[in-house]
């Protein structure tokens, strides 16, 4: 079996619209899901989530750990629940065959020896604002950056930059947020808020300018 | 790579890094007023990070801006400290607020033009003066990346 002939078939365990949904809740969720909390989401039965789960898990995409509910121990706490998150492996496949990320990865080189930061992040800034959208939310869902509240915080669980900004942070990770900046109107403000995983950028709601309402 | 495992050093070591940047202009002019503002805070950070151990400072003490890594180079600035592990460093440089300040780094700093940055372990307790940490520079731009003196890129 080719390496395409996996990645194919790691993709077809996602036909299955339940099985889809599954899968997004657990990829766009902030924290490991138990069953419970991904059939409720998604509106099915437990033992047919459970189902749908473990054949994504079998497909590798997602992983699993067991944990007790927070707060509960010793004797008598239970079985500790099997959790899952989205496994750390990519898979794109491109039909007919495209190498964008090596080309991504060959100009990343160059811009990078070039010194050319700040002329990328101009370039970013200003793709970012053509397409500024009335929804940056749902825009950024729409990218892929998987984003969620986090009290008056929005945060992006997903950089989809991962590998380019994992081999070249200072450079690309200035990039997304230059892109950001200029995808994001009046209402709020990105900034460079990097934690353990996801995306480097977090949002913060602006004051609005006019009627001298607090949003925060 | 003929170098493994440089990621596990040996028992009661610490990774020591150096980095040099030629900045645009003099520390005290406008063009660098953005930096210089930021490097009191983004010190105290690097300080209170997880596994932290040790920086280089000048005389004053409170950072490195008076070293002069070379004497005929008033504008290259030096950058060495020591910590308890890789991880524990690549936290602080890319997954810190000190990120905000690496994304801006052209606004200040000249492109290299040749390596600018090593690592290299150290026994616990070992603090590098400027002369080692320069020669470790120099060994890796002489010879390339190895166990004496590498980057995060060969990890």
């Amino acid at each position: 079996m080719t390496a395409e002939d996996s990645s194919i078939e790691a993709l077809g365990a996602l036909a299955d619209p339940v099985r889809r949904a599954l899968y997004r809740h657990v990829a766009d969720a902030p924290q490991e899901t138990g069953r419970d909390a991904a059939a409720a989401a998604v509106g099915v039965s437990r033992s047919l989530a459970a189902f749908h789960l473990d054949k994504l898990v079998d497909a590798g995409l997602l992983t699993t750990s067991y944990r007790r509910p927070a707060g509960r121990g010793g004797p008598g706490a239970g079985r500790p629940a099997k959790l899952y998150r989205r496994a750390d492996t990519e898979i794109a496949v491109a039909l007919p065959p495209r190498a964008y990320g090596e080309a991504g990865r060959l100009l990343a080189e160059v811009v990078e020896r070039a010194g050319l930061d700040q002329e990328l992040q101009a370039a970013a800034r200003t793709a970012g604002a053509e397409r500024r959208p009335s929804d940056l939310p749902a825009a950024l869902r729409e990218r892929g950056y998987a984003p969620y509240r986090d009290g008056e915080v929005l945060r992006l669980r997903n950089c989809p930059f991962h590998a380019l900004a994992d081999e070249f942070p200072a450079l690309v990770c200035g990039m997304n947020l230059a892109l950001l900046q200029g995808l994001a109107g009046e209402e709020w403000a990105p900034v460079m808020d990097p934690g353990a995983d996801g995306c480097c950028v977090s949002f913060t709601r602006c004051e609005p300018r006019d009627d001298g309402r607090r949003e925060v | 790579m003929t170098t493994p495992r440089l990621t596990a050093p040996a028992p009661g070591h610490h990774l020591a890094q150096v980095n040099v940047g030629r900045t645009v202009a003099a520390l005290d002019s406008p063009e660098l007023a953005g930096f210089v503002g930021q490097l009191a805070e983004i010190n105290a950070l690097a300080e209170r990070s997880p596994g932290f151990v040790w920086r280089m400072v000048d005389e004053a003490g409170a950072d490195a801006t008076g070293l002069r890594p070379d004497r005929d180079d008033d504008l290259l600035q030096v950058n060495c400290s020591v910590w308890e592990s890789v991880e524990a460093l690549r936290a602080y440089v890319y997954r810190s607020d000190h990120l905000r300040v690496l994304a801006r780094r052209r606004e200040w700093f000249h492109r290299p033009t040749e390596a600018h940055q090593a690592m290299w372990w150290v026994p616990a307790g070992h603090r590098p003066t400027l002369d080692e940490a320069m020669s470790r520079l120099a060994t890796l731009r002489t010879h390339g990346p190895g166990p004496d003196a590498f980057t995060f890129r060969d990890l």
